[in-house]
């Protein structure tokens, strides 16, 4: 049935591995009608499709650099998409992004405008040149442009300690999810989310990474939409992208009746509300008033935005697609996946929003007596683990809307339970979890290893190892550095969405400005790129230990806080380096000459096939 | 001008255009968040619904419209090339 090469049969092979998916979930829907109990359907589910991933990985082991480092360099255009989408879309987006609009409302969803608009940038200002130059890895590209190791050498480092702070969180969401479902200590969990990403990538590398993350982005999606749909059907929208409008309002008319009442910290800690858990005390769909809300807004748009586009991890998928025009094809596809499931989770946060608080809906909570809620099965299951909490305040039995805490990864997680879909939907979302973690941690630590086993190893150690002392080394660092994250995120140390905001504002600090002027100014020299990752790295870090909370926790200087240091790290980056390439000498015609050719679409890429 | 420049001059408008469209609907909208929440579409208050979906949907857009023109671009100076290129 399968004539002609892989590459070919793409779309055979993954349409039957979406069909054979849906057919699995039929038959766990079987299962529990016939009395399965839901812990042993929730296992199945993460279990059959981390073994699935990990025999695509299996599949795909490679002993060409070529394939190791850029999957061959020729990932389709639709697929690359695909990739990247599960590449990008971590825990948080999956788990938690729900979560934060339902307690955010308007003021949190400067996140989807910035984690979407930040693909802008990357197909105007970078994927198009950096796939010409045909480098292997980001700092690649600044070591060669800028000539020199004290150029790669810096953005080795920025690209370690962005993706490391990002990966930690990932699988630190991959052992939340792993021991949820299979029952097991979060400890544990951790390392089984460890092993289950080294399947993937260990032995094919990118080309490995590249089919898994398709095949994951085909489970999380499908794990993401179902229950939107099912959810909006049963309450009488069954597209609710489009039919939520008065249940936005309701919302509204809901808030004001009810009131958006702020708890104070004391009253908080004497109760006794367990940490990480939160109530709603922001407007759901109205702007709050005044110039420094309307910055909060825009800076953290701006950061998340100037951060995607210097991430490592995204612009790398983009080094494997055949040519320049279809690296450029593939940002905008790569976008269109991404905005399936972020166009969605406002509707998720608005509907579960309404389930709670619309006392006409059988599902309402908010105004019943405490007693009755607490009697409530999914009540008891989420308060047994400390997800969910009441504090009557006022003592008058009744539970209000401030008195109501629930941690933000509950509103995707628990949503089905509470709309009393049935357990397989749960079992589903916790494996779309599952993928959306892994993919993004697969993609992180080999960005970190392949930069590591290239740049540091091959550039600048030992450039004469061959092929396969080079493959070696790079798996080795694969390992080490996964246990490396997976050791630290079991100790929990941050919050999963601190972290990966922390991530794309290192990035930005260091990695936006020396890769943008090294395509569109000819004029940015080696000590102005070196002047730039430098300053802006520093500046960055000197900032966020002065405002971070768990550091020096200053008040932060113009509202900039932890969550948006990159603005402080950009503009120093920018100013140091262009004040320090005007003062220093013009780069070389050689390496003018490189740049004229990375801005021709076509032709040779800059560095050869093999280098 | 050379091929090459003309091509890149050519280029280098394109971009500025796109994040001409871009910087309005990632930033002027917002900066207007109060009096664009006034307005509705589709029921939802506007700034809401182009936080939600709106902004999201035409960088979407743009970004397929910006990919088409530069290939025309591209064609249009010989630059187009075929499908392999290393």
């Amino acid at each position: 049935m399968f004539k002609g090469g892989f590459i070919q049969n793409l779309p055979k092979i993954y349409g039957l591995y979406t069909g054979g998916f849906l057919v699995f979930i039929l038959l766990m829907a079987v299962l529990e009608s016939a009395g399965v109990s839901a812990a042993s359907i929730g296992i199945m589910f993460v279990a059959f499709t981390v073994l699935i991933y990990a025999l695509i990985g299996y599949l795909s082991r490679t002993i060409q650099v070529d394939a190791y480092y850029v999957a061959g360099r020729q990932v389709p255009t639709v697929f690359n998409g695909m990739a990247t989408a599960a590449d990008w879309m971590s825990g948080a987006s999956f788990v938690a992004m729900a979560g934060g609009i339902y307690f955010g409302g308007y003021t949190y969803m400067a996140f989807l405008v910035g984690w979407t608009g930040g693909y802008v940038l990357v197909s105007t200002l970078l994927a198009p040149y950096l796939r010409k130059f045909g480098c292997y890895t980001v700092p690649d590209f600044i070591g060669t442009r800028y000539g020199g190791n004290l150029p790669r050498f810096c953005a080795t480092l920025v690209l370690v300690l962005a993706s490391f702070t990002y990966v930690t969180a990932q699988i630190n969401a991959t052992g939340t999810i792993a021991s949820r479902a299979l029952q097991i200590p979060f400890e544990l969990g951790v390392w089984v989310g460890l092993v289950s990403i080294l399947m993937c990538s260990m032995l094919g590398g990118m080309r490995a990474v590249t089919w898994t993350q398709v095949a994951q982005y085909i489970v999380l999606i499908t794990a993401y939409l179902i229950p939107v749909f099912w959810m909006g059907s049963k309450l009488g929208n069954p597209f609710p992208h489009f039919m939520l409008g008065d249940e936005v309002q309701r919302l509204a008319e809901l808030e004001a009746s009810a009131g958006l009442v702020k708890n104070s910290a004391a009253d908080i800690k004497a109760a006794g509300v367990p940490g990480g858990l939160k109530y709603i005390s922001n407007p759901h769909s109205a702007v709050p008033a005044g110039g420094m809300a309307v910055w909060k807004y825009l800076s953290l748009a701006i950061c998340m935005m100037v951060g995607t586009a210097s991430l490592p991890h995204i612009l790398m998928r983009y080094f494997t697609t055949p040519s320049v025009k279809s690296a450029r094809k593939s940002v905008a596809w790569s976008l269109f996946f991404i905005f399936l499931l972020y166009f969605s989770a406002p509707m998720l946060a608005t509907l579960s929003k309404l389930q709670l608080m619309d006392p006409n809906l059988p599902t309402a909570i908010i105004g019943k007596s405490i007693a009755e809620v607490k009697s409530i099965p999914w009540v008891q299951n989420w308060s047994a683990v400390k997800q969910v909490f009441i504090a009557d305040f006022n003592g008058d039995g009744i539970l209000q809307l401030n008195e109501w805490f629930m941690r933000g990864d509950v509103v995707v997680l628990a949503t089905p339970e509470v709309a009393g879909l049935p357990y397989v939907i749960s079992g589903l979302v916790a494996a779309g979890g599952m993928a959306a973690a892994m993919s993004t941690a697969d993609g992180l630590v080999l960005a970190i290893s392949n930069c590591l086993s290239h740049d540091i190893y091959y550039k600048i150690i030992d450039p004469k190892a061959d092929v396969k002392k080079r493959l070696i080394v790079a798996r080795v660092l694969l390992v080490v550095i996964g246990a490396a994250a997976a050791y630290i995120s079991s100790m929990r140390l941050t919050s999963i969405l601190g972290a990966v905001a922390w991530a794309f504002d290192f990035a930005m600090s260091g990695l936006f400005f020396p890769l943008v002027l090294g395509v569109w100014w000819k004029r940015a020299t080696k000590e102005g790129a070196v002047a730039g990752i430098l300053g802006g790295l520093i500046s960055g870090t000197a900032y966020l230990i002065y405002v971070g909370p768990k550091f020096m926790a200053n008040t932060p200087w113009l509202g900039i806080d932890h969550l948006r240091f990159g603005i402080i790290g950009a503009s120093v980056s920018l100013v140091a380096m262009v004040v320090v390439s005007l003062m220093t000498k013009e780069p070389s015609s050689s390496i003018q000459k490189m740049v004229d050719d990375v801005r021709i679409p076509s032709g040779r890429a800059i560095l050869g096939k093999q280098h | 001008m050379s091929n090459k420049e003309a091509h890149w001059q050519k280029t280098k408008n394109h971009m500025f255009v796109t994040l001409a469209i871009w910087f309005f609907f990632s930033i002027v909208i917002f900066m207007f968040g109060e009096s664009v929440n006034q307005g509705s579409f589709l029921g939802y208050p506007l700034a809401y619904y182009m936080s939600a979906q709106g902004s999201l949907a035409a960088f979407v857009i743009l970004i397929f419209w910006f990919a088409n023109k530069q290939e025309k671009i591209d064609d249009e100076h010989g630059y187009g090339g075929e499908k392999e290129d290393d």
